[in-house]
């Protein structure tokens, strides 16, 4: 370790519970999620040992559905990689803002942090980085808890899903109700109201217009630099 | 497909997911940001989620078509609310999930 460490006080079982504690709104989404891909795995005929092979590997919901979807039509294995490399390719962003708040962290820690870094476990970390109670190890312990649960709910969906009937509880939403409220948090101040506003005319534009995945990093680097500028006159005219 | 198959397709599949994890953590986490990209960086989550949600909540899956009736939309109304409101990221996900199973029953 070269950089001081200020959690020293902290016991582990602290951290991992307030790891679980942050972790748990993730777990009730990736659930459903989870099982429903499963299932639609095992519909296309892969076995529940590749169902756990591809979620330990790969851990990218969005990902691995175009991947069931794409083998169920036939497509070839690295027609399938590129895709997921495409789609993916949004978690550059993450990364990088994910970046700020870890400086000076040796490379095996962030080579572990990495693995775990999905839309939801960057969204509720960024959030709770604001926070002085949290830090590394507690995100850390977040990121694999959300990945353990992703893991066990796909090979569950896989071996009983056929048991569990569709839309049920309104499971379909609860990754919608997570970002609505993880939105919420990142709403600081009227710059940040608007850079959102931005992104959600852009996105669906851009959703209507163009084809495949695009929206999601288009719409974000646009409005972010919009966002940025306006920000960067409103500063200079004052 | 085979074991081998099932391998070098989830295992291709895992490194172009790692590499944009991984990379710019590794690299930027050791230098000194300059300012405006921290402050570009900082709307970045804003936008992201947004980005994420808009068209779910305003098109159409099916055929990508514009949409301002959804239930998905008209739920997410109370549920913005109760988020402002009690800012609970659980409760939150609960509330969603009720309003939108009524929505099924009633819609």
């Amino acid at each position: 370790m070269n950089s001081p460490d200020n959690h020293q006080t902290n016991s582990i079982s602290s951290v991992l519970f307030q790891g679980a504690s942050a972790a748990w709104p993730i777990c009730l989404g990736y659930i459903p999620i989870g099982l429903a891909l499963g299932v639609l795995a095992q519909q296309t005929g892969l076995p529940w040992w590749s169902v756990a092979l591809m979620s330990i590997l790969v851990f990218a919901g969005s990902a691995q559905f175009i991947c069931v979807a794409m083998l169920g039509a036939g497509a070839s294995i690295p027609a399938i990689i590129f895709t997921t490399l495409v789609v993916n390719l949004r978690h550059l962003l993450m990364s990088s803002a994910l970046a700020v708040y870890l400086p000076q962290i040796n490379s095996r820690f962030l080579a572990l942090f990495a693995y775990g870094i999905t839309d939801e476990s960057f969204a509720v970390n960024m959030t709770r980085f604001r926070d002085s109670s949290w830090d590394r190890w507690r995100a850390l312990t977040l990121n694999h808890i959300t990945n353990l649960v992703w893991i066990l709910a796909t090979v569950t969906g896989s071996l009983v899903g056929q048991l569990v009937p569709q839309g049920a509880l309104g499971i379909d939403y609860a990754l919608t109700g997570m970002f609505i409220c993880l939105l919420v948090f990142q709403l600081n101040g009227r710059i940040y109201i608007i850079t959102g506003l931005i992104a959600a005319l852009i996105s669906v534009g851009w959703y209507l217009l163009i084809p495949g995945d695009s929206y999601i990093v288009g719409a974000s680097v646009c409005a972010a630099t919009l966002g940025y500028f306006l920000q960067r006159h409103h500063r200079s005219s004052k | 497909m085979t074991l081998s198959d099932y391998l070098f397709l989830f295992g291709g599949m895992g490194l172009v997911t790692y590499l944009p994890r991984a990379l710019p953590l590794l690299y930027l986490a050791q230098k000194q940001l300059p300012q405006w990209l921290i402050d570009w960086l900082s709307l970045i989550p804003v936008a992201v989620l947004s980005a994420l949600l808009a068209p779910s909540l305003f098109a159409n899956v099916a055929d990508r078509s514009f949409s301002l009736g959804k239930p998905e939309f008209i739920v997410a109304i109370p549920t913005l609310l109760f988020a402002l409101k009690t800012r609970s990221l659980g409760g939150t996900v609960l509330v969603g999930m009720g309003l939108y199973w009524l929505a099924g029953l009633f819609i």
